[in-house]
């Protein structure tokens, strides 16, 4: 036993995923990495086409609809995979499957539920934002040298969303309708209106304000400006901490509602 | 500390592997565990015997050190699991009620991952794991997804896994509750099997033929509360006698007893009256048979058995375990 896997037991639930994605990969190949790509298609090149026409390309901050549509679809991609990661399956490891209370019997606490958890989520966020991100290059889409950096972003971004996505899941008692309710009216309007599709410039003022609070506006406008180049360092940096917040204050919360969740 | 309340543990030697004082449980105004006090010793074999709600599960959770306790004093293995609760974990097995094998892995990775929470690893683990699948005779199926295994064999592969940290002692909750006889009765020949190597074993029940087969000493538990505590038959011979003179009366016949068992003592110690049938609490049924066709009473069935648990703890509470 070192000290580094002593000190780490939250890396045994993360192993505990890999093992069950080993076998499971395949079936969330389709979700996690060819829905965005035929979304970034259908949208970037077939609308695309149109909305250049339109527009020109002016409206897009002097990029092809394509370039500024896949960055957005990359920060919005990012926060549809912590969404479900961090719903659907942390609700069956608490209540239909029981595996924290399993877990909870061993060395293991609270809080290296979440770390394993955070860090499984991690990797799937890494790797659905890595092809993505190997795409765009595909499609010369990327401009600037500070490109690679959009897929921390991405990751980052998905952070702002997974632990109080984690937290909100451990209140809930086993039944889907505040799951619903979350993607229905929170996870789906955020991807639609932060930025992804069109500049948030094109919404009423009031809502533009709001979407400027968003984690997924921050998370897009920092992918974005990574991958154009267009990024501005105090902007990128505001972005940053923006999403950095949100993950800090879903971390607190996570970890109290999960520990009165399991520990009673 | 409140003073114990019963005879010393057997191993009066031995320091308690559990020790509990007025220990509590409250969820919001409700009581679950109610100021009870008991010990273990080393390789003792210990229950909770109780219907449903009585506060056994309450009871294993705090002594499993996964939830706090809410008054008095609870130390497993010398330690408060308060302050210390992973390091009493690394040295308990675990078999909760509700089954929470990892239905997403194979019989054997659920004994392998279940090794690394423990931080056992490697070559150590996988040995272990076949060794455990041999024990609870699961070895033909260690490559099987654990959803079609049956509820006995899932709790086999639940025992094995509570036993993969080599636990010093071990917290079964109900193990054999909604299995079917055969099953059971593996079960109770593997835990047998623990408990003549050694082990330590606490556990809960409502099957008193469970805790006969199991236990060396137990607790009866009733509403929050301990209300008795021997081993098997000490708490026979202390609340009950030896055997017990059932009868079924005619259906037309279930009148009040009009004291046709009345004056049969000493032989009849107590009579009780159940909704079909009567029991007589006696030292000699044969002869307490005779007593009652001299009196003129026709049952439609008189059967002479051992007094058991389940006699006790109707004695006690008034109420049978099982409804
Ligand atoms: N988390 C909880 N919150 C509120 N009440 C609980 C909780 N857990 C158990 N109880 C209540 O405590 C009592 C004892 O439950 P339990 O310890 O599970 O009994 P047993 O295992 O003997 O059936 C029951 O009335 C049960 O409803
Ligand atoms: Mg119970």
């Amino acid at each position: 036993m070192t000290g580094l896997t002593a000190a780490q037991p939250g890396m045994r639930v993360l192993q505990r995923n890999l093992w069950v994605y080993r076998r499971t990969w395949r079936g969330s190949i389709f979700t996690s990495f060819l829905t965005p790509i035929l979304f970034l298609l259908a949208m970037g090149l077939g609308l695309g086409a149109l909305v250049n026409q339109g527009a020109g390309a002016g409206g897009f901050g002097g990029v092809t609809y394509l370039a500024f549509l896949a960055p957005g679809l990359m920060a919005g991609s990012a926060m549809q995979t912590a969404a479900f990661e961090s719903s659907f399956p942390i609700m069956a490891r608490i209540q239909w499957r029981r595996n924290y209370e399993a877990m909870l019997a061993t060395p293991l606490r609270v809080r290296d539920l979440l770390v394993g958890e955070l860090g499984y989520i991690g990797f799937r966020l890494l790797t659905t934002a890595g092809v993505f991100f190997l795409v765009m290059l595909a499609f010369g889409v990327v401009r600037s040298p500070l490109a690679p950096l959009s897929v921390p972003a991405a990751v980052l971004t998905g952070y702002a969303f997974s632990p109080l996505i984690v937290a909100f899941s451990a209140t809930q008692k086993g039944d889907t309708t505040g799951f619903n309710m979350l993607f229905r009216f929170v996870i789906m309007p955020l991807y639609l209106f932060s930025g992804s599709f069109f500049p948030i410039e094109q919404l009423p003022g009031a809502l533009q304000a709001l979407a400027w609070l968003t984690p997924l506006y921050n998370g897009v406008a920092l992918t974005r400006g990574l991958v154009l180049g267009t990024a501005e360092p105090l902007t990128a940096m505001a972005h940053t901490a923006v999403l950095v917040a949100y993950a800090g204050l879903g971390l607190a919360l996570a970890r109290r509602n999960l520990g009165r969740r399991m520990v009673g | 500390m409140a003073a114990v309340p019963f005879a010393p543990v057997s191993h009066p030697s031995a320091a308690s592997l559990i020790s509990a004082r007025g220990l509590t449980k409250r969820f919001g105004d409700f009581t679950a565990v109610d100021a009870i006090d008991f010990d273990v010793a080393p390789g003792e074999s210990f229950g909770f015997l109780g219907p449903n709600g009585a506060g056994k599960t309450s009871t294993m959770r705090m002594i499993g050190c996964v939830s706090p306790i809410s008054g008095g004093t609870l130390r497993v293995l010398g330690l408060d699991p308060a302050a210390d609760g992973r390091r009493i974990r690394a040295q308990l097995g675990v078999v909760p009620q509700q089954d929470n094998l990892d239905t997403e892995l194979t019989v054997r990775e659920n004994l392998l991952i279940y090794a690394r929470y423990f931080e056992i690893g490697g070559p150590d683990a996988r040995r272990r794991a076949d060794e455990l699948l041999e024990f609870v005779q699961l070895a033909d199926r260690a490559e099987s997804e654990v959803e079609p295994l049956s509820g006995g064999l899932k709790r086999r592969l639940t025992i094995a896994r509570a036993l993969i940290n080599e636990p010093t002692l071990i917290l079964l909750d109900e193990p054999t509750t909604g299995l079917d006889p055969q099953a059971r009765h593996l079960l109770w020949e593997r835990l047998y099997q623990l408990k003549r190597r050694g082990a330590t074993l606490v556990l809960t029940t409502h099957y008193m033929d469970e805790a006969e087969q199991l236990c060396d000493r137990l607790v009866v538990m009733d509403q929050a509360k301990i209300v008795a505590e021997g081993s098997p038959r000490e708490l026979i011979e202390r609340h009950v006698t030896r055997e017990v003179l059932e009868l079924r009366l005619p259906a037309d016949d279930q009148a009040p007893l009009d004291g046709r068992f009345d004056g049969l003592e000493p032989l009849v110690e107590r009579v009780e009256q159940r909704p079909d049938r009567v029991l007589l609490y006696t030292s000699d049924g044969e002869a307490a048979v005779e007593r009652i066709h001299e009196r003129g009473v026709r049952p439609e069935s008189a059967l002479i058995r051992r007094a058991s648990l389940e006699d006790v703890f109707l004695r006690l509470t008034g109420r049978t375990l099982v409804d």
